[in-house]
């Protein structure tokens, strides 16, 4: 154990961030693999059937069967598409949603922090990558030159852009709590009392852009298959629909540690319980939002479009206004 | 290597693997194209017109209010992170703000810019 502490603290500090950069991409590609079967599994029993369990024992091996299936399957293009853009937007999709991990903290040890970069523009940075996203799917849809993709793409733009304006608004209140941009400032910052609690209503408006940014139930209208058939990945087949799919789980990933890390705590522990390691905490924090939403998908039925719209710019941006004005004063009466 | 120096190298090793997701098919998955594979799908059927054409305008309406909506709540994320210093007159200057901003999106609303139908 001393002897690889000392090779590591020997090795060029690029050579430890980039085998540090691979191995969270590779565990963030096994927690999608698993995220995937944790839904299906829970979506089963919710059906009160067992979910998969025919590949390997209780069916985790699930998800490698579903990546050599999907690697192996031929690569359709349609005659009508844009052939690069066709190629290049689930590649957009994949890379934004892999990028926000750079500034995601996960932990603390003795003052130093689990993450690759330790931004003090943190949030910033994650809202400006994150939206990017949206390019993805709006492209996708469009470079297909097929009907339903289109609609799917066109409704999916408008969906996150709308959504995305409450989701900047419900942060601002935690900004006003914190006083800083930095996550790990803003964890550090509820270490006396989780912001659920003082910003309740953010965390509300948070939660329920947060599924309409991710496109799922019951915002899913963007591939609403009784509609759309399969929205804007309608015409992608093999790994590049594969690509959206490991975006749209490592988003929703995403979504769950942005809730964690602003809401719910990060890694600090509930009741004093300081036994169990902070990691495990975070863990633990994101594992119950991820249950959250697949809850959600076994729950809820689709929303219409004109009122899905109707919420996101009628109600929703207006009641994110008015909770960080609350918010601001209360800070400024009491300090 | 400040902190935006080993975010710059995670940005690389994370192109490196979505690269990886792209090239991959045409690699590995050999395509066996014909006539009809390569339509575009619709149902089965031949598709019967072409994807080019009319579109509702309020997609664009969105696309527009969107922009102008986000730069605003851009703008309040500097005064958020000063709020405890800033107090009773950071709170009326916003307040300044917000009515302005009120006033613009009443006008939206009136205007029919958020109704669907």
């Amino acid at each position: 154990m001393d002897a690889l502490v000392a090779t590591l603290n020997a090795a060029p500090l690029w050579l430890v961030i980039l085998i540090k950069s691979a191995l969270l991409l590779l565990v963030v590609v096994t927690t999608f693999a698993y995220a995937m079967l944790f839904e299906r599994k829970i979506l089963g029993w919710m059906q009160l059937r067992p979910g998969p369990n025919r590949v390997g024992p209780w069916g985790l091996l699930q998800p490698a069967a579903d990546a050599a299936k999907l690697i192996l399957k031929e690569d359709l293009t349609p005659k009508t598409a844009d052939p690069l853009i066709y190629r290049l937007a689930p590649f957009i999709s994949l890379i934004t949603a892999f990028a926000v991990y750079a500034v995601i903290p996960f932990g603390e040890n003795n003052g130093s922090l689990w993450a690759i970069g330790d931004v003090n523009a943190g949030i910033l940075l994650l809202m400006a990558i994150s939206s990017i996203g949206v390019y993805g799917i709006s492209l996708g849809g469009w470079a297909s030159g097929s009907k339903y993709p289109l609609l799917g793409s066109v409704r999916a733009t408008a969906q996150m852009i709308s959504y995305e304006l409450s989701m900047s608004m419900s942060f601002v209140g935690v900004l006003i709590l914190a006083g800083t941009t930095s996550l790990a400032g803003i964890v550090h910052a509820q270490a006396s009392m989780w912001f659920f609690i003082p910003q309740c209503f953010g965390f509300l408006i948070y939660v329920i852009t947060a599924v309409a940014e991710t496109n799922r139930t019951p915002f899913d209208l963007v591939e609403a298959e009784t509609e759309l058939v399969g929205g804007f990945h309608t015409e992608y087949s093999g790994l590049r629909f594969g690509s959206f799919f490991i975006a749209e789980y490592v988003n929703m990933l995403t979504v769950a540690c942005i809730a964690t890390l602003l809401f719910l705590g990060g890694w600090n522990a509930p009741f004093g319980l300081t036994m169990i390691p902070g990691i495990l905490w975070f863990v633990m924090k994101v594992g119950a939002f991820l249950f959250f939403y697949m809850w959600l998908r076994a729950t809820l039925p689709r929303f219409r479009y004109d009122r899905l719209m109707a919420f996101g710019w009628k109600i929703l941006l207006p009641a994110a206004t008015l909770n960080l004005i609350i918010t601001a004063l209360i800070v400024a009466l009491r300090g | 290597m400040a902190p935006y120096g080993s975010v710059a190298l995670y940005l690389c090793v994370a192109l490196a693997a979505a690269l990886l997701f792209t090239v991959l098919p045409g690699l590995l998955a050999k395509p066996k194209p014909n006539a009809h594979k390569d339509e575009a799908y619709e149902c089965g059927v031949e598709p019967t017109s072409s994807v080019s054409g009319r579109f509702p305008v309020r997609f664009y309406l969105i696309a527009m209010l969107f922009v102008v909506f986000d730069v605003e709540a851009a703008s309040f994320y500097p005064w958020a992170v000063q709020m405890h210093a800033l107090r009773m007159f950071g709170l009326l200057e916003m307040a300044v703000f917000v009515v302005v901003l009120g006033i613009g999106y009443a006008y939206v609303w009136k205007k029919g810019g958020f109704s669907w139908r």
